[in-house]
């Protein structure tokens, strides 16, 4: 592997690992500000939704598998059925869309 | 030893959804010409997904140094909010080379997963939750590089939605018990999906955009739907 290349993963690295560390490692204050409370306490939520959407509708390169992948997941995840078996329903579903079309 | 096995089985479906994503992180280094095992190194060594691909892309463009740095300093910019988040969770006896050891595993799902949890986060419940991770997602990249064609391409696809699905398993009945919850997972998809399809947002990086679509749900749950009691992560 070539120096180039061995000098961009340990850039990629650095980069990646600080913003993680630096809060968490030195900020041991308590937040106590009411919004900023509230703005974390919502953070999780909010950017897996603007995670999932909208590229749960090209995860699997066919639309059609992806959104039915998607409904499917969203219904057995209303009814509270837990990670591992929304997560299979949907990619099943997927499997199957991607297999007739 | 029960919190570290306990922090495990919260990892397990975690890492099951990493595997398919990092397979095919796998995939595309291996079939791009780059040297074999440099996938499953960045994998190792990143443990992010946007990060990983960008930076790839970066090096097949023979991008600077500075450029690189830039780039992967923008696209991770979330995990900073995301660790000043888990910096009031987390048990506050963890020391210093505890807290910089466990920081290394916050990834976009592990921290989503870990801020919902009821109990305290402990130093060996937090080592326990990201080891599994840790794992698939190294391994998947190392089965997608060296087995680059293992796996049918429609089940290779299909697995593609995984990582999606258990983002809904979160969201989905959070916001059915909490109205507050349901108006911001609203409006950050609105948003990113806003940002993802009008051409005016093109010039954006998509680190950018999450950080936004993201900033903006919340914002708007802090304002209109502040949390009262005094210890909200308790």
């Amino acid at each position: 592997m070539s120096k180039y290349i061995l000098i961009c993963v340990l850039i990629m690295a650095v980069f990646t690992y600080l913003p993680r560390m630096l809060p968490l490692t030195f900020f041991r204050k308590e937040i106590t500000s009411p919004f900023i409370r509230s703005l974390l306490y919502y953070v999780p939520y909010a950017v897996l939704s603007a995670l999932t959407f909208p590229s749960i509708f090209y995860a699997t390169g066919n639309i059609y598998s992806a959104i039915g992948g998607c409904l499917v997941g969203i219904y057995f995840a209303y009814y509270d059925k837990g990670l591992i078996f929304v997560a299979s329903a949907a990619m099943f579903t997927s499997l199957m869309i991607g297999l007739i079309s | 030893m029960n919190e570290f096995i306990c922090g495990c089985k919260k990892g397990t479906p975690i890492a099951l959804g990493y595997f398919p994503v990092a397979f095919s992180f796998g995939v595309l280094v291996a079939s791009s010409g780059l040297p074999l095992g440099l996938a499953t190194l960045i994998s190792l060594t990143n443990l992010t997904s946007s990060g990983q691909f960008a930076g790839i892309s970066l090096i097949l463009a023979n991008a600077s140094y500075l450029e690189i740095a830039a780039t992967l300093l923008m696209i991770n910019a979330r995990y900073f909010l995301m660790s000043l988040s888990l910096s009031q969770k987390i048990d506050k006896k963890m020391n210093t080379l505890q807290r910089m050891i466990i920081s290394f595993g916050i990834t976009d799902e592990t921290f989503s997963v870990a801020s919902i949890q009821q109990e305290t986060l402990t130093f060996r419940f937090m080592l326990g939750f990201i080891l599994l991770p840790i794992v698939g997602w190294t391994s998947g990249t190392l089965v997608g590089e060296t087995l680059m064609n293992f796996l049918p391409t429609v089940l290779q696809s299909a697995m593609g939605i995984a990582l999606y699905g258990m983002f809904l398993a979160i969201i989905i009945p959070a916001s059915g018990k909490s109205r507050a919850i349901l108006e911001v997972v609203v409006i950050s998809a609105a948003m990113s999906m806003l940002f993802y399809y009008v051409p005016l947002f093109d010039g954006i990086s998509s680190g950018l955009k999450l950080i936004l679509a993201t900033l903006i749900g919340a914002v708007y749950g802090a304002l209109h739907h502040p949390i009262m009691e005094v210890n909200a992560y308790e």
